[in-house]
C-alpha cells in the first residue's frame, strides 16, 4: 500500500483516530467482474469510498483494423465480436449505417426478419445479464435456468445461419440466408413456453425477499446523472427516463410493431436503483416476445439476397446510425472517401458509457454492494475496449 | 495384557468411530449435494465414474491428495498450515459427545452441550487465521467476516440451547434424548412429554426456538444464504482462497463435518435424538443410530436444498438478523419457556 490515504475523526473527548484506507484490486481476474475488467478499490472496511475502473484489458483495435479492410462487408464480423452476447444487434446497428451511407433500400422481408433476430439476441444477451446477476448476489441456480433458455434461442440461430455466438447473418443490403421453414413455428412455439419460464424466474429471483433486500434502494442512478453520463439502454430506463430508439429515433420496421417501453417505477425502492434495472430487463424481454410475434404474423415473402449489392463503393460522406442494442444506444459512424474501404469506422458503445457511471453511484456502498451496482449496470468488456 | 493399556487402546478406538463415519459421511453428502444441485438446475452432474458417477467424491478426493500444496511465498508458514487442521479439530471434537445411539458415545460427560459450544468455537479461530496467513487482503475479508458472523449467530443459538437445557434439566445429550423418549408426540418440537396443556403452551415457543436455532446453524456452517465468509462473487474464495490440495480438503470436510453436527443438534433439540419415532417399536442400539443418522440427514438435505434455491445477504444484513431479529426473540422464548416451566 504506497499511496494509502488516511481518514480521519474526532471522538467526544477531543482526540483524533486515524484509519487508513486499503486499496484493493477487484479483477482483472475476479469472478464478478463479468470479464477481464480492473476495479481499483479503495475501502474502509467493507466500505467503498472510491471505483476506478481501468479498463483495456480487451482492446483489440477495432477501428484500425476496420481502415484497413479490403471492403464494407468484412467489417461486420469484427462487429460481431465487439459485444458477443449480442452479436445480432451488432450487425444491425453497422449494417443500417452502411445502408445510409450507400442510400439502399431493403426489401420488407429482410427488414422483419432483421427485428426477430435482433429482439431474439435481445432476450439471449438480457438472460445473460440476469443469470450472471443472480450468480451475483448468490444464487447460483437463475444462472443455470437462464441457460437453458438461451440455448433454445442459439438453437433457432443455428438452424438459420449455421452459427451459434459470431453469426455474420445480417448483410449490408441483406441477410446471408433466408430463414428455413421450420423457423416460424419453433419460434412460435419458443415464445408461447417462455412467457411461462419468465414468471417461473421472477418467482425464483426477482420477487426473492432476500434478492429484493440486496439490490432495492442499492445504486440509486437518479435521472440527471444517468442522462449527464450518456447512459443509456436498461440503464437509463431503470432511471425512470422514458427513452428508447427503437420507438424514439426508428429504424428498420420498429414503427410498424406496437409495442411498449418500459421504465423503472420504484416498485420496491427508489426509481434507479439495482432493482429497476431487473425488472426493466425482465419485462423487456416480454416485450421483445410481443415483437417477434407479430413481426413473424407479418413477415412477407421475398428474397433476402436481391438487394445486396455487388460493389459497395460509396459515394464520399459521413453517416451516424444508431439503434437500440441489449445495453443501449450503439451507434457507428463511419466516414467514406469514395474507395472501397471504410475511411473511419468509429462505434459508440453503450457498456463504455454504462461503465463509467459505477464510480458515481457506489461511492459510500459495501463491497457487496458494489458488485450488484456493477453487475447490474451489464457490462461487457469486448464492447467497452473493443 | 494390562488392563490400564486395554483401556487406552479401546478409548482411541472408539475415539476412531466418528472419524471413519465423518470420511463416509462426507463422501456420501458431497455426492447427494453435487446431484441436488443438479437437479435443482435442470443438469445430471457427474454421470461418468461408475454408475451415475458414484465413484466421483472418491475420484475428488484422490485428486486432491495428488494436488501440489502450495504455499504462497508472502504467507505466515505455521499459521497458513495450522489453520486447516485447527477447523477440522475443532469441529471433529464436537463429535465426542454426540451419541450416535443409546450405547454409543465418545464421552458421556455431563457438560456435553457447553462443550459442544466450546470446541466449535474453535472453527473461527482456525479459519480466522487461515484467513490472515495468507497474506491476502481477499483472504483477510473473508475471515473476518466469518469472525464476525459465527460469533454473532452462537448468542441466538445458545438461548434456544438454553431454552432446552431448562426443559430436560440436563447439558447431556443422552439425557435430552431420553427425555423425549416414547415417540413422535414426546418430541420437544411438539413440546415434550408434559401434560397437554403445558405441551400445547410449550409447542408455539419451541416452533420459534427451532427456526432460530436452524437459521443460526445455518450461518455457523458458513453455508448460502449466509455464505459471506467464502462469498465467491465478492471475496473470490474467501479465507480459503489461497488454499490448495489436501489443506483445502481440510476445510471442505470441516465444513461438511460441521453440517453434520449442527444437524445433530437440531436432531438432539427438537426431534428426539436417536429415539424411535414409533415409541418403543423398532428402538433399540442399532436402530437408534439408524433412526439419529436419518433425522440428521434430513436437515443436512434440507440446508443442501436452500443453499441452491436462495441468494445471499449482505454483511449489515446478517448482523442486523442475528442481533436485532433472532437475539430478541430467543431471549424472549426463553423467558416465556421458563414461565410456562414454572407454572
Amino acid at each position: 500500500m504506497t499511496d494509502s490515504t488516511t481518514t480521519q475523526t474526532t471522538t467526544s473527548s477531543g482526540r483524533t483516530l486515524r484509519t487508513e484506507e486499503m486499496i484493493i484490486n477487484m479483477g482483472p481476474q475476479h469472478p464478478a467482474t463479468h470479464g477481464v475488467l480492473r476495479l481499483e478499490l479503495v475501502v474502509d472496511g467493507e466500505i467503498v469510498h472510491e471505483v476506478i475502473p481501468h479498463i483495456g484489458y480487451l482492446h483489440r483495435c477495432f477501428e484500425k483494423h476496420c481502415e484497413h479492410m479490403t471492403n464494407y462487408q468484412q467489417v461486420i464480423p469484427y462487429v460481431d465480436r465487439m459485444d458477443y452476447c449480442a452479436a445480432m444487434n451488432n450487425e444491425f446497428s453497422y449494417v443500417v449505417a452502411a445502408e445510409r451511407l450507400l442510400k439502399i433500400e431493403v426489401p420488407e422481408r429482410v427488414q422483419y426478419i432483421r427485428v426477430i433476430m435482433a429482439e431474439l439476441n435481445r432476450i439471449a444477451s438480457h438472460l445473460i445479464a440476469i443469470g450472471t446477476y443472480g450468480i451475483d448476489i448468490g444464487a447460483f441456480t437463475p444462472f443455470l435456468y437462464c441457460f437453458i433458455d438461451r440455448e433454445m434461442i442459439l438453437n433457432l440461430f443455428e438452424m438459420t445461419c449455421g452459427a451459434r455466438l459470431l453469426y455474420n447473418y445480417m448483410w449490408i443490403g441483406g441477410l446471408s440466408h433466408d430463414l428455413p421453414p421450420e423457423f416460424a413455428p419453433k419460434t412460435k412455439e419458443f415464445c408461447t413456453y417462455y412467457r411461462k419460464r419468465i414468471e417461473e424466474f421472477n418467482n425464483l429471483l426477482t420477487f426473492n425477499k432476500i434478492f429484493v433486500k440486496r439490490t432495492a434502494n442499492v445504486g440509486v442512478l437518479p435521472k440527471d446523472v444517468a442522462i449527464n453520463y450518456g447512459c443509456s439502454g436498461p440503464m437509463l430506463r431503470g432511471s425512470g427516463v422514458d427513452w428508447d430508439l427503437r420507438r424514439d429515433d426508428p429504424y428498420s420496421v420498429y414503427n410498424k410493431i406496437e409495442w411498449e417501453v418500459c421504465v423503472g417505477k420504484g416498485e420496491m425502492g427508489t426509481v434507479g436503483d439495482c432493482w429497476d434495472r431487473h425488472i426493466v430487463r425482465m419485462r423487456e424481454m416480454e416485450q421483445s416476445l410481443i415483437i417477434i410475434e407479430q413481426a413473424l404474423a407479418q413477415l412477407p415473402e421475398g428474397d433476402v439476397q436481391a438487394a445486396i449489392p455487388k460493389r459497395i463503393r460509396p459515394n464520399p460522406g459521413e453517416v451516424y446510425a444508431r439503434t437500440e442494442s441489449p445495453r443501449g444506444e450503439l451507434g457507428f459512424y463511419i466516414v467514406s472517401d469514395g474507395t472501397a474501404t471504410p475511411y473511419r469506422v468509429k462505434g459508440r458503445a453503450p457498456a463504455f458509457s454504462n461503465l463509467s457511471v459505477i464510480g458515481e453511484i457506489s461511492r459510500g456502498a459495501m463491497i457487496a454492494d458494489m458488485i450488484a451496482i456493477a453487475g447490474s449496470t451489464d457490462i461487457v468488456l469486448g464492447e467497452v475496449d473493443r | 495384557m494390562d488392563p490400564y493399556l486395554l483401556s487406552i487402546l479401546t478409548n482411541i478406538l472408539l475415539a476412531l468411530v466418528p472419524l471413519v463415519f465423518v470420511l463416509v459421511y462426507a463422501l456420501v453428502t458431497i455426492y447427494v449435494e453435487m446431484k441436488m444441485a443438479a437437479h435443482i438446475q435442470n443438469r445430471l452432474a457427474y454421470m461418468r465414474t461408475g454408475w451415475h458417477g458414484v465413484l466421483q467424491p472418491i475420484a475428488d478426493m484422490l485428486k486432491l491428495l495428488q494436488k501440489e500444496d502450495t504455499i504462497p511465498t508472502d504467507a505466515n508458514r505455521g499459521l497458513f498450515i495450522l489453520a486447516p487442521y485447527l477447523v477440522f479439530t475443532g469441529t471433529y471434537a464436537a463429535f465426542a459427545v454426540i451419541p450416535f445411539s443409546s450405547a454409543y458415545i465418545g464421552s458421556n460427560i455431563d457438560l456435553g452441550v457447553l462443550y459442544l459450544l466450546g470446541v466449535s468455537s474453535l472453527v473461527v479461530a482456525g479459519i480466522l487465521m487461515g484467513g490472515w496467513a495468507a497474506n491476502s487482503k481477499w483472504t483477510l475479508y473473508g475471515g473476518v467476516r466469518s469472525a464476525a458472523q459465527i460469533m454473532s449467530y452462537e448468542i441466538p443459538s445458545a438461548f434456544v440451547i438454553l431454552s432446552v437445557v431448562m426443559v430436560t434439566g440436563s447439558m447431556n445429550f443422552n439425557v435430552i434424548s431420553k427425555f423425549q423418549e416414547g415417540g413422535v408426540q414426546n418430541w420437544l418440537i411438539l413440546g415434550g412429554a408434559f401434560p397437554l396443556a403445558k405441551k400445547l403452551a410449550l409447542i408455539p415457543f419451541m416452533f420459534v426456538m427451532f427456526l432460530i436455532y436452524y437459521i443460526s446453524s445455518m450461518a455457523e456452517t458458513n453455508r448460502n444464504p449466509f455464505d459471506l465468509p467464502e462469498a465467491e462473487s465478492e471475496l473470490v474464495q474467501g479465507y480459503n482462497t489461497e488454499y490448495s490440495g489436501m489443506k483445502f480438503a481440510m476445510f471442505y470436510l470441516a465444513e461438511y463435518a460441521n453440517l453434520f453436527i449442527v444437524s445433530a443438534v437440531v436432531t438432539f433439540l427438537f426431534f428426539g435424538g436417536w429415539t424411535s419415532p414409533f415409541g418403543a417399536t423398532a428402538s433399540g442400539p442399532w436402530w437408534d443410530s439408524f433412526w439419529f443418522v436419518s433425522k440428521c440427514m434430513v436437515f443436512v438435505v434440507l440446508n443442501i436444498w436452500l443453499r441452491w434455491t436462495l441468494p445471499r445477504f449482505r454483511v449489515d444484513q446478517l448482523m442486523y438478523m442475528s442481533w436485532k431479529v433472532l437475539t430478541p426473540f430467543a431471549m424472549a422464548c426463553v423467558l416465556a419457556i421458563g414461565l410456562i416451566l414454572v407454572w
